[in-house]
């Protein structure tokens, strides 16, 4: 029990500091030149108009490639369901006993639609990858065992939970021994397999192209909608102060880099002699 | 034919991958609806494809000279893979590398982008116009060289094999884009494969010197050099502004007069040069209305200052740097208020926008539209204004720098449903409209037969639109206006409505929106717009 304990917190911990330091490595790129796309949200209740469709119904895919939202809206659904199951597992964890009776059934009802919603989405997913050729050439072996895992995980949860014999240790015990490393309990093998894949796959997510819950923060907010003004004496000038100083090495004649700044760059005129 | 694999571009063969006919692509409506009566394409000659890279589809942007050794190409692609290394770098691509990475890194190839894509679609789905085509070859070389990956990365982000076909075939392809980011707008997770055309362009220039000869050096060196790609130097444009300021006054009895070089003035003007020398009604019409407005006005005769083109936005981030600075520089030295940029949707952009985060200090003067000072002049009451004068059937093409790039989408339509009775709208338009074909450099780029690529494919969705907006009254009896207030876009549709003779057989004229107001100016003799093709 020792090393699926140590396997979970490794699991969690793995996810949590790969997803920030993705976030953490977009976060400190170089601020761009303005690159919007119209029409941009005003106002936090503008952006929340546009965020909350987006996230939770993905309202783009229904708009732009409906036969993709039919599959693609059940797996993000159902994704989003266990984990607000998981999240309300841990909840129960903690909440006196009373709250159990609600909480209990809450908890159960996330966690089993999300899984069966994740179990028909990627296999849906999967079916469209394997059948649509324009899906099909732009799609890696990893993109395939990436719906398969996701098909496989929620499967051994599902069967773990639904062959659990009565009294034997659930999600709630598990949960329970892990935060007090609990060696003497003794789980259902096909629940615990199903507990060690899904936090396998969520350690993996943020190492893929999988964490675009985290880019689609930057591609909103810092580049569709930033249309921030450069005010005379503000942050995004300080900022630019510094980029124009930078050296490029672009090697063709025009440039004339030869070890300038891009500020001296952009000062010479290169058909009047002057870059080279 | 078998459709094109992401493989295909690294073939040794110098071959063109595709080939479109013309009974392949999107139909169109009446009366271009037959595709056997449309025009045969203009075949790529002999000469060109023994001397340039011409292996892509069936035309040439580039005019590439093939390399002559094994050697040769080894070198160009080293210095292609030295290039995507810099695209990568904060020192060399600051300016975009956080949307780049962003795009790389997340895309799911859930192809939402492809049915967005204007020549995609005309191409009748041509899987090497697919937008992601070009990215997802873009992202495995990436994964595997910039990003050292082996043989996990490849098994998660895909293969890809590099030679000098892939790379020649690739630069061409930068060329098969508009960079009107429609794409990018529909893309659930944000990834942006318009960014991707434009790094990919950016490499080849600013790494390889490699660009059409039309924007870089008949473009942007050649307006760094004399002041405009037009060739025009400070005492040309003054001349030709003084030639226009007389025929306009003679033809609409108000006298025009062009103010230059006004200190202090509220507004410097900058037109792209382009309408000075193509369409000199604009800039006449420009002129007569802010004269009658009382606007406090002056246009600029430094060097670059004049045209506001600024052919960098589209390919080289130092080209459009110098080109930028020169425009801010000017409106300094003069000390005017605010720059008003005419009817050249890149020029909106380049200046306004893209310009806004380094322009500091002095040189970061407010710089606006056109549009919304057109709009309060016609809805302030401050020109007498007769709608009927312009009782003909009116759309408005929406360019793409203007609305979904620059979210100026109302006051072009206010200003039409004010003067114009018959004024209808394409579908789509505004933000979601669709580019005219001639956008990111192309309605300039007339090398070998590439014209006939962007009449047959960029241009098709546009043209499917323009018919559309005009199927109730496509008699000829019945002259209509095709309303595009940007010099490229017009340039784009001067070219293609005449390839398809649509003035001689509809009436279907395309014009600019000023040439509009002054139309129905009651101060004006009738008539300011001439059903003439020009």
């Amino acid at each position: 029990m020792i090393l699926f304990y140590g396997w979970l917190y490794a699991g969690v911990l793995v996810f949590l500091a790969a997803s920030i330091v993705r976030a953490v490595r977009y976060s400190r790129q170089p601020l761009h030149l303005r690159w919007e796309i119209y029409p941009v949200p005003h106002g936090k209740s503008g952006e929340l108009k546009v965020m909350v469709p987006e996230i939770l119904f993905l309202k783009g895919l229904w708009e732009f490639n409906r036969p993709m939202w039919y599959v693609s809206f059940p797996f993000h659904f159902g994704l989003y369901l266990v984990a607000a199951g998981t999240m309300l597992l841990g909840c129960s964890a903690l909440a006196p006993a009373a709250w159990l009776t609600v909480l209990h059934p809450a908890y159960v009802a996330c966690g089993t639609a999300g899984a069966v919603l994740t179990f028909f989405g990627s296999l849906g997913l999967l079916t469209r990858r394997l059948s649509v050729r324009g899906l099909r050439m732009y799609s890696s072996p990893g993109d395939y065992v990436n719906l398969v895992l996701f098909a496989a995980t929620v499967a051994l949860l599902l069967a773990g939970e639904w062959s659990r014999p009565a009294g034997s240790a659930g999600a709630m015990a598990i949960l329970r021994g892990a935060a007090t490393f609990d060696t003497a309990l003794s789980p259902p093998p096909l629940l615990t397999a199903g507990i060690a894949v899904g936090v396998g796959l969520l350690a993996y997510i943020p190492l893929t192209h999988m964490s675009h819950f985290i880019a689609k923060y930057f591609t909103y907010h810092q580049v569709r909608w930033d249309e921030r003004a450069n005010p005379v004496g503000g942050s995004i000038e300080k900022q630019m102060a510094e980029y124009l100083m930078y050296r490029p090495t672009w090697s063709a004649p025009h440039i004339g880099a030869a070890g300038r700044t891009w500020a001296e760059i952009a000062t010479t005129n290169p058909p009047q002699g002057a870059a080279k | 034919m078998k459709p094109v694999a992401l493989s295909d571009m690294s073939r040794l063969d110098r071959d063109p991958l595709i080939h479109l006919e013309n009974a392949e692509l999107m139909p169109l409506p009446a009366p271009l609806d037959d595709p056997s009566k449309d025009h045969a394409w203009r075949a790529l000659t002999d000469q060109a494809r023994e001397r340039y890279e011409c292996g892509l589809d069936d035309t040439c942007a580039l005019s590439f000279p093939k390399p002559q050794s094994p050697a040769e190409e080894r070198e160009l692609v080293g210095k292609f893979l030295a290039g995507l290394d810099k695209l990568f770098s904060r020192e060399n691509n600051w300016t975009f590398l956080q949307p780049l990475l962003l795009t790389m890194e997340h895309c799911a190839r859930c192809q939402t982008c492809a049915d967005s894509c204007h020549i995609f679609e005309a191409s009748g789905k041509n899987e090497l116009y697919r937008p992601t085509f070009r990215t997802e070859i873009v992202r495995r070389l990436y994964f595997k060289y910039v990003r050292n990956g082996g043989l996990l990365s490849a098994w998660q982000h895909g293969e890809i094999d590099l030679n000098w076909n892939m790379v020649a075939r690739l630069a061409e392809l930068a060329y098969r884009c508009n960079l009107c980011r429609r794409c990018a707008q529909t893309c659930p997770i944000g990834a942006d494969n318009g960014l991707v055309a434009h790094e990919l362009r950016k490499l080849f220039s600013m790494e390889m010197g490699i660009a059409p000869k039309e924007i870089h050096d008949n473009g942007s060196m050649l307006q760094l050099k004399v002041g405009s790609s037009t060739g025009m130097n400070p005492e040309a444009v003054k001349d030709n502004i003084a030639f226009i300021d007389e025929d306009i006054s003679e033809k609409t009895g108000v006298e025009v007069k062009t103010p230059w070089d006004v200190e202090g003035a509220d507004v410097l003007l900058i037109h792209n040069a382009g309408e000075i020398m193509a369409w000199p009604e604009n800039p006449g019409a420009f002129a007569l209305i802010l004269n009658a407005a009382g606007i406090s006005w002056t246009l600029s005769s430094e060097l670059v200052a004049y045209d506001s083109i600024n052919y960098g936005l589209w390919y080289d981030d130092a080209q459009f740097a110098r080109v930028a600075l020169k425009h801010a520089e000017a409106a300094r030295k003069l000390k005017v208020k605010r720059i008003v940029l005419g009817e050249c949707g890149h020029a909106h952009k380049a200046l306004a926008v893209i310009a806004d985060r380094v322009l500091s200090g002095e040189l970061n003067i407010p710089r606006q539209s056109f549009l919304p000072l057109m709009r309060d002049l016609v809805l302030g009451g401050k020109l007498d204004l007769d709608p009927s004068r312009n009782n003909f059937p009116v759309t408005l093409h929406d360019p793409c720098n203007l609305v979904r790039l620059m979210g100026v989408v109302e006051p072009q339509r206010e200003i039409l449903h004010a003067i114009c009775p018959q004024f209808r709208e394409m579908t789509p338009h505004g933000v979601d409209n669709y580019c005219c074909g001639g956008g990111s450099g192309f309605a300039i780029m007339s090398g070998h037969n590439f014209p006939d690529w962007r009449f047959h494919v960029s241009g098709r969705k546009k043209l499917d639109q323009v018919l559309n907006a005009f199927q109730d009254c496509l008699d000829p009896s019945t002259p209509k206006y095709l309303c595009a207030p940007c010099s490229n876009c017009k340039g784009q549709f001067r070219d293609m409505l005449s390839y398809y003779g649509l003035w001689e057989s509809h009436r279907i004229l395309y014009g600019g929106l000023v040439e509009l107001i002054v139309n129905a100016m009651k101060a004006v003799k009738p008539g300011y717009i001439e059903w003439e093709w020009h």
